[in-house]
């Protein structure tokens, strides 16, 4: 069987870093189960039966954070040969205080002191040998950057992996030590040997997740809780807080026997100088301005969207179409053949992949100002506004691009760390209409309210109010409001990124990307080209008026008679919006028969279509730009939210807000113009059961104010 | 009661007591902050929140409504 290495420690310790450097290219990346916390996987270079595991960043193995959840469980559970825990050395006591827990787990764990080459040369000094002696564990100073010493740390850990575990370090004293010790006696016969020291001081925390695992008898659990319950007393203080301040104690103590520091925490270091401008209470925002401006100026608008342009119109658009259908008509391929092979697959697979270039720019910008350590910075700034709406000051950026594009949006999510806010912002991004809704939108101005410069604007702005009342509805409701998630964020020190570290990074988003919405969006293509080709009379190239989606769209157009467009030809253009969004204007213009190409021409005849009613035309442009967006996008979010249950979720709440908005406008419209229908009835009812979600006090809301309660009586 | 809150911006204080309980306290406190840690209060966002400080040598980002659970001297 092969041997597993487990590499843990704190988030910003190099994890990363060293994870790449001792697993280049055999990474394989994926969820763990039902959670949207990625996991990451590789064999050991020059040893093929060596496995390493990374597991989340983590501060700490408390039950109240799913990274921290899911990194405890596979240590408890599946029991990894070793740990090569990793130990920022310039930080050296917060990161000491993740190690004094994994020792207690019963895994050989080696320590790696990282960093270690900027440790040097700001001339303090560790005393690594002495503190691995004082924690039990083997040590070895490496620097992940500079590859120093990180085969010799993997080939230390695989030899420890067969080793007896060393002695555990005395991190509890007095009546601490000797309550956890009561505890072992009385749960010695349930866990095994290694692991009692991990599970008596997780029950002495009161650790839910721990105590529902042994299931006690109701005798132990008195016991243990008298226990607890004394030695509570005695300290004064509660359970949790007791031990997190000895392990904090402990800590500081041997800091202080094996770290001597040249010098003072008053001198500035270049992190600090970096963050005094960048973080400065007046340059921040331009700063941030200017960032984001460059970010999206080279990601969606000009680098960007050139090369996605180029990947569709002339890549696959025409040398790849062109060429394909001169070889298959040499090939003497029937006309259905090529159609399927050209318009169908070439050009379906074609809108996915056009949008790697771009994803592929926007995450070599994200990974850069990940890596570098500016992200943080941005949550830093942005999270006074983004917070109300239950969104994260890194929300900002999946916004910012979904403007541009929902798919690198979505993606974009993936920097922020709390699971709620990332849900919450994959199922908010893609309401801000991107560039091809913006298509959809210029057609429908033309339609509607020719020459009109307000639409477009009004569209974003729209937008915006969806986001942002969708945010604070949501944020009532008990999933996304729960536990008060608290926002305490280390802002690390800056780095300048590696280009191996960013190069990983991008091809690993941009291959998920094309294997997940690839798979989808081919099958999708097909079965669309089918029902768009196909009647009941056999193959149909160019008569849509025939096809089996004009039977299709007949079957729907009850679900959009509340909206004003109930014909086959308003929901099949709805149905052609889902495919692509900018492909609404194309199909359109190809149901209502236009006399010529000419874009007037087409506005007229659409307008005819819509029997002439503005009304209709809007509410037909409501639905297609704030329903769920394409269905790369659509694909894109199903992944990403790692859930079928919470891909469904996002899909329904986003059906739900486009149809419903579509439904108020066109019933208040028709209200308007003097005819009250039971249709009315329902627009105001959605419009009040709306607003009381929006302005509903939060049910959920108790537990901020105790504290402050609680804080203001003593 | 001076909580972290009221800290000036350059100011170093102690912590005396933690009051709430739960994710944000154990948050808190894996975090290094712990009863008797000093605390320097670095700069306030641009807007207004959250404020950053220094606790055992790295820099940390709290907000405000967090911070008010922190007693200190």
């Amino acid at each position: 069987m092969a041997l597993k290495i487990a590499l843990a420690g704190n988030p910003n310790c190099g994890k990363t870093t060293l994870f790449n450097d001792l697993t280049g290219s055999t990474q394989y990346v994926g969820n763990w189960p039902g959670v949207t916390v990625e996991k990451k996987e590789g064999r050991l270079i020059g040893h093929r039966d060596v496995i390493i595991q990374d597991l989340p960043g983590i501060y700490s193995l408390s039950p109240y954070t799913l990274e921290e959840v899911v990194s405890r469980n596979y240590l408890v559970n599946e029991k990894p040969d070793v740990i090569l825990n990793i130990v920022d050395g310039t930080n050296i006591e917060r990161n000491l205080y993740l190690t004094t827990q994994l020792v207690e787990i019963g895994i050989p764990v080696v320590i790696a002191f990282n960093m270690m080459d900027l440790v040097r040369k700001s001339g303090d000094q560790i005393d690594t040998k002495k503190l691995g002696k004082e924690l039990g564990c083997e040590t070895i100073e490496i620097s992940a950057l500079h590859s120093d010493n990180t085969k010799k740390a993997a080939e230390l850990a695989i030899e420890q992996a067969t080793k007896k575990k060393g002695e555990l370090p005395h991190v509890f004293t007095g009546s601490v030590e000797h309550a956890i010790a009561h505890i072992e006696e009385s749960i010695e016969t349930l866990v095994p040997a290694e692991q009692l020291r991990w599970y008596a001081v997780k029950l002495f925390e009161r650790d839910s997740k721990a105590t529902e695992q042994l299931k006690l008898s109701a005798d132990t659990k008195a016991h243990i809780e008298q226990h607890i319950a004394d030695c509570e007393k005695e300290m004064d203080d509660d359970a949790e807080s007791i031990i997190t301040n000895q392990r904090y104690t402990c800590i500081q103590k041997l800091v202080a026997d094996t770290v001597s520091k040249k010098h003072t925490s008053e001198q500035m270091t270049t992190s600090d100088k970096i963050d005094r401008i960048v973080t400065n209470r007046i340059l921040a925002l331009p700063i941030f301005a200017v960032i984001m401006w460059a970010v999206y100026f080279i990601s969606v608008t000009t680098l960007g969207s050139w090369l996605t342009d180029w990947t569709n119109d002339v890549l696959f658009g025409t040398w790849i179409t062109n060429g394909a259908t001169a070889g298959l008509t040499a090939l003497g391929a029937s006309d259905a053949v090529i159609s399927l092979l050209v318009d169908g697959i070439i050009g379906g697979v074609g809108t996915v992949l056009g949008f790697v270039p771009q994803m592929i720019l926007l995450f070599l910008c994200l990974s850069i100002l990940e890596d570098s350590g500016y992200m943080a910075r941005v949550a830093f700034i942005m999270d006074r506004i983004f917070r109300r709406f239950g969104l994260s000051g890194k929300s900002f950026i999946p916004m910012l691009v979904g403007t541009g594009c929902g798919v690198p949006a979505i993606m974009a999510s993936r920097t922020i760390e709390n699971e709620k806010d990332r849900r919450m912002t994959i199922l908010l991004s893609t309401f801000l209409p991107c560039g091809a809704k913006m298509e959809i939108v210029a057609m429908m101005t033309m339609v509607c309210f020719p020459g009109s410069m307000f639409v477009a604007p009004a569209m974003y702005f729209l937008g915006l109010g969806i986001v942002v009342f969708s945010g604070i509805a949501l944020k009532k409701t008990k999933y996304f409001s729960g536990d008060p998630a608290p926002f305490v964020m280390e802002l690390p020190a800056y780095h300048i990124p590696t280009v191996k570290g960013v190069l990983i990074h991008v091809w690993e988003r941009a291959k998920a990307f094309m294997i997940k919405a690839g798979t989808i969006i081919f099958t999708m293509c097909i079965v669309i080209w089918f029902l768009m080709h196909f009647g009941p009379t056999g193959f149909l190239p160019d008569d849509i008026d025939a096809s089996f989606l004009r039977y299709i769209g007949e079957g729907l157009s009850w679900i959009f008679k509340p909206l004003g467009f109930g014909t086959w030809q308003g929901a099949v253009a709805s149905v052609s919006a889902e495919v692509a969004k900018e492909q609404a204007t194309a199909t359109l213009g190809m149901l209502a028969h236009a006399a010529s190409d000419d874009e007037t021409d087409v506005a007229a005849a659409i307008n005819t279509m819509f029997g002439g009613s503005k009304l209709i035309g809007m509410s037909f442009l409501l639905f297609n730009i704030f329903d769920a967006p394409c269905m790369v996008a659509i694909a894109t979010a199903f992944r990403e939210q790692a859930s079928r249950k919470w891909g469904w979720i996002t899909f329904g709440y986003q059906m739900m807000v486009g149809y419903c908005l579509s439904l108020c406008v066109y019933q208040i419209g028709a209200w308007v113009s003097g005819s009250f229908t039971f249709g009315t009835v329902v627009a105001i009812a959605l419009i009040l059961a709306a607003c009381y979600f929006v302005f509903r006090p939060n049910p959920y809301a108790k537990k901020r104010t105790e504290y402050r309660r609680e804080a203001e009586r003593a | 009661m001076k909580t972290l809150r009221d800290v000036k911006v350059g100011e170093t204080a102690k912590v005396m007591k933690i009051h709430g309980d739960g994710a944000l306290k154990r948050r808190i406190m894996d975090m290094g902050i712990t009863k008797g840690t000093e605390i320097t209060v670095r700069k306030v966002a641009p807007l207004g929140d959250p404020v950053e400080v220094t606790v055992r040598g790295y820099e940390l980002s709290v907000r405000k409504d967090d911070a008010d659970i922190l007693e200190m001297s």
